[in-house]
């Protein structure tokens, strides 16, 4: 009975309060500086300074940065996708292969039509974003409702649609690419700035939104982080899920349509890497492959820390093949961290 | 507090309820009672089919026969969301926390609370709220956190137990079950969430318990309600009972009997 039970027992964690004290919230700005993602930041910002005291007169220079950023864009987009995948706790490796069919379809269809007006490159752009959802779609329903484990799923569709790829076009790109499309969004500028960087910045930022602010966004760490208690309040999580692979598929196919602009091509044979690198560039950026964990500004610097690698090896003439292995050390170190996370919190 | 059980009507009346797995009857037509605003413990030997009678009561588990009546009407479940939807909450064994959200979320979880507006409408969630108000219930239940922001991962096995209390109480109108809620605590912890217990009764909620703990279980209860081979075999007025009457009845029981 409540009047039989000893009225002071307090302890470090309950008690009677009365002292609002307690419920300590951080300041914005020591949360911020205490960070990982700042941490990542300032390892961001000592390569670019690095990189330009060893070649003050080509690597921080405007066209150079120009370069960094055009070379980011594509894998930015696709990267976006990903972070809400991997804090599902899912993969995609399909991306590439949906990235190419995108590119392939939409291409044929704007090659089709021929006039390289606005309305066609709209209509190919429309074209490229239904086929990668498409994609996604199948992606979600195979994980989500058949429960075909994501590695297993997105590698049987990274071969289907690269596949499908080289059936529509016998194995011969796509070269007859409207010139309007690379001139306007492949090698165009707004003030200076590749359009290319513009859109993959704009969708990051939307997307980075979606995931902080919305309920798609909450129900996405939910699920990666506790698909089980999410069910049990009546959420229905297969069609989040579905959602979620969908919007990864969607954005590759924003992504097979940049490249297009960009390349004045299809790229057939180029983006067999594409997933890893994405995977790698989410990972670095400090999301978690268990789930539940990631920021879309983490993976903003994720991605182009192997970029300036990359870009600062070449300044330097340093063979890229070191890129491959610095970006691998990164990545190591980068799930290495979250494993130490995982355990001191397990404990 | 109903000490003479027959003059107050019945919050909960849940009669001859059945339920079989294949050849196991874990329900073999039990009753059980639940009265307004008090602390009921549900005990039984391992077997007994305690979860199960609470996962049929919570909407999880549909019985084969039988009747569920609240406040005197018959009320029929179909799924967690529709015991949800008459008051009723439960706090799982493994708690059903999302261990990367931070309390206010894990409170709000499936519930949340949109903007005003046109943001609203396109999803966006009014965070502030939700954390207020998840401060302001965690103050009433007396939890205490260093970090209301740290996600739930980051707090001990008694913050998390009180997490998910805190987050059935905030939505329970009626009656919240809880299936062995100190069974994998230490003492202090444990002494924490029978306080969080008593907080959420004083609150006018009625609280089903399942716990294998005597003494503790005599501490808290108003009733004890026993159940053996899938039958309720006894119930007793906690104030009047002894340890050892709780555990003849549950190893020997075999009729009803009220004292
Ligand atoms: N989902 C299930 N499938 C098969 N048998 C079950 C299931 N749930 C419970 N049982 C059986 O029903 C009986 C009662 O179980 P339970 O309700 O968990 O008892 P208690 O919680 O009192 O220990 C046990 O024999 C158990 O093995
Ligand atoms: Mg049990």
């Amino acid at each position: 009975m409540a009047t039989t039970t000893p009225p002071t027992t307090e302890t470090s964690s309950t008690a009677i309060v009365g002292h609002d004290d307690l419920y300590r919230q951080p300041t914005f700005l020591t949360s911020v500086v205490k960070s990982d993602t700042f941490r990542l930041f300032l390892a961001l910002v000592a390569l670019i300074v690095v990189f330009s005291v060893l070649k003050p007169t080509a690597f921080p220079t405007l066209s150079n940065t120009l370069n960094i950023l055009s070379d980011a864009a594509i894998l930015l987009v696709l990267a976006v996708g990903a972070t809400f995948v991997i804090i599902t706790a899912g993969i995609d490796l399909s991306v590439g292969g949906v990235l190419v069919f995108s590119s392939v379809v939409s291409a044929m269809v704007m090659a089709g039509i021929g006039d390289g007006t606005p309305l066609t490159l709209i209509i190919g752009l429309i074209v490229a974003l239904v086929a990668g959802t498409l994609w996604g779609i199948l992606n979600g329903f195979l994980v989500a409702k058949a429960r075909i484990p994501a590695l297993i799923v997105t590698l049987a569709t990274m071969g289907a649609s690269l596949g499908a790829s080289l059936l529509i076009t016998n194995g011969v790109d796509v070269r007859n690419v409207p010139f309007s499309l690379v001139e306007a969004v492949g090698s165009g500028t707004v003030a200076g700035i590749p359009v290319l960087a513009l859109i993959a910045l704009v969708v990051a930022v939307m997307f980075g939104i979606v995931l902080a602010q919305t309920r798609f966004g909450r129900y996405t760490y939910a699920i990666g982080s506790n698909a089980e208690a999410l069910r049990r309040t009546g959420v229905n999580t297969t069609r989040h899920l579905i959602k979620v692979y969908a919007l990864a598929g969607l954005l590759a196919g924003l992504a097979g349509y940049l490249s297009t602009a960009r390349f004045a091509t299809t790229t057939l044979g180029g983006h067999s890497t594409d997933n890893l690198a994405t995977i790698t560039a989410v990972v670095i950026g400090g999301a978690s492959l268990f789930g539940g964990r990631g920021l879309m500004i983490g993976t903003i610097i994720g991605v182009f820390i192997p970029v300036v690698l990359q870009n600062g090896f070449v300044v330097l003439n340093i063979s890229p093949y070191w890129q491959q292995i610095a970006v691998g050390a990164v990545l190591l170190g980068a799930v290495y961290l979250d494993q130490m996370r995982r355990r001191s919190r397990d404990r | 507090m109903p000490a003479s059980t027959s003059a107050v009507q019945p919050l909960l009346q849940a009669t001859n309820i059945k339920k079989s797995y294949g050849h196991v009857q874990a329900v073999r037509g039990a009753d059980f009672t639940v009265y307004p605003g008090e602390i009921v413990s549900l005990i039984g030997d391992n077997g007994a089919g305690k979860s199960t009678l609470v996962k049929i009561l919570s909407g999880t588990v549909t019985p084969d026969s039988g009747t569920i009546e609240m406040g005197g009407k018959e009320i029929k479940f179909d799924g967690p969301t529709s015991a949800r939807d008459h008051g009723i909450e439960t706090v799982y064994q493994d708690l059903a926390l999302a261990p990367d959200l931070d309390p206010a979320s894990n409170l709000y979880l499936g519930r949340e609370v949109f903007r005003k507006g046109l943001l609203g409408k396109l999803g966006f969630l009014d965070r502030k709220l939700m954390l207020d108000n998840a401060q302001l219930q965690m103050a009433q239940l007396g939890v205490k956190l260093k970090d209301i922001s740290a996600p739930v991962a980051d707090l001990s096995g008694g913050q998390k137990q009180s997490v998910a209390v805190a987050r059935a109480a905030m939505w329970a109108q009626e009656i919240i079950f809880m299936d062995e809620p100190t069974a994998a605590l230490g003492v202090v912890q444990t002494q924490q969430v029978l306080e969080l217990i008593l907080r959420v009764k004083a609150a006018g909620i009625s609280v089903v318990l399942i716990s294998h703990n005597m003494p503790q279980i005599l501490e808290v209860s108003d009733r004890v309600e026993v159940l053996r081979l899938g039958q309720r075999v006894a119930r007793f007025n906690a104030a009047d009972a002894t340890v050892d009457d709780l555990v003849t009845a549950m190893t020997s029981g075999t009729m009803e009997v009220n004292n």
